[in-house]
């Protein structure tokens, strides 16, 4: 790991509890890894949609998912290797000027399932000023207590489309494990969400 | 009626409320007419795995989408399809053909002969029409795969659908 990484204040357990407490009808997706493992730490619960792959592809299903439901809160929570695989969705989601939106990267500048290596944000890469060149209005980084506050805040009630990279400590935690039979973590969503009769 | 025409009746008739895709000139006209209709909405992706991944959040969502895209593009999707596979996501995909028939580009053959194979491999019911007048009729039969089967349905637009592309030469 690089050093400066596992030095950093805020701690994703932390963070994913004051993002997802007492959620009211958000409907959230989690990416691959440690950024699903971090979503079910904070609760697993029906409106939440894990994911053991796809990776690159998060935000662009909360793309299609934020224009289904355009009433309500759809928060993304990925993480630094997922999201550099997926950039191009920022665009994306940008030009669809999704108003209920709501992009959150756990940055820990490390590939957290693989051996902790490097990702490009641990030296080149900005999350923030890319989502801002993609079109996001709304982005910023987050690396104190207070930045974090105001971060959620936005995140969970917008307004409009939101993007939020969150500087995470490099750590190793324990796995909290969703379900992971693909089916049934989709049917429950669309239950959860659209009623017993659609599945 | 030309052949698009028939592929835009039939998403309407299948109530489909996102079109997502990456620009093609076989597909332009019927991209126009999606962006035309208030109760679609197109969204063109900068690569073709996105659109598995957004028609993905649209099913949760209770949309029903349908994915446009041209050969080159399916290579592009290959581990993004398996998200369609394991979670049995309904997927419909309208590809239009390169590098099958009078191809200027030869950069346009590998993906051209790989195209059926490829998506057959990642689990997907393919057909191929070739004559404009059936277009229609395998057009609703792919959408009815996808979301009356829940399956994953591709329908080939053979090339000799689409205008020959020779770079003014």
């Amino acid at each position: 790991m690089t050093a400066s990484a596992t030095t950093y204040l805020l701690r994703r357990r932390q963070v994913v509890e004051q993002l997802l407490d007492d959620r009211g009808d958000m409907l959230v997706i989690g990416g691959l890894g440690s950024t699903a493992w971090d979503i079910t730490a904070a609760g697993d619960h029906d409106l939440s949609f894990p994911l053991w792959g796809a990776m690159g592809g998060t935000v662009a299903i909360g793309i299609g998912l934020a224009t289904a439901q355009p009433n309500r809160r759809v928060l993304i929570i990925t993480g630094d290797g997922d999201m550099l695989m997926g950039l191009g969705s920022l665009a994306t989601a940008a030009r669809q000027n999704l108003e209920n939106l709501s992009v959150c990267v756990f940055d820990n500048e490390h590939y957290g399932e693989t051996g902790m290596q490097a990702t490009h944000t641990a030296t080149t890469a900005d999350l923030s000023v890319i989502a801002t060149g993609c079109g996001f209005q709304n982005s910023c980084e987050v690396r104190s207590q207070n930045q974090l506050t105001d971060a959620v805040a936005r995140l969970r009630r917008g307004p409009g489309l939101q993007f939020a990279c969150i500087k995470v400590r490099a750590e190793k935690l324990d796995f909290v494990l969703p379900p992971k039979d693909g089916v049934f973590l989709k049917s429950r969503f669309r239950r959860a969400l659209l009623g017993t009769d659609v599945v | 009626m030309h052949w698009w025409q028939g592929i835009y009746q039939a998403f309407k008739d299948a109530g489909i409320r996102q079109v997502a895709y990456v620009p093609d000139a076989g597909h332009a006209r019927l991209i126009e007419a999606c962006h035309a209709d208030n109760q679609m909405t197109a969204i063109s992706l900068t690569t073709e795995e996105e659109g598995v991944g957004v028609l993905a959040g649209a099913w949760l969502g209770g949309d029903r989408g349908v994915l446009l895209m041209q050969s080159s593009g399916v290579g592009n999707c290959i581990n993004m399809f398996s998200l369609a596979k394991t979670c049995q996501f309904p997927l419909a995909v309208f590809v239009t053909m390169r590098g099958q028939w009078q191809e200027f580009n030869p950069w346009q053959l590998p993906m051209g002969s790989t195209v059926e194979p490829a998506m057959k491999t990642a689990g997907f019911s393919v057909n191929t029409v070739a004559q404009p007048q059936d277009v229609a009729a395998y057009a609703e039969a792919t959408l009815n795969h996808a979301f009356v089967g829940g399956e994953m349905a591709a329908l080939l637009l053979h090339q000799k659908l689409t205008p020959v592309k020779t770079f003014g030469k």
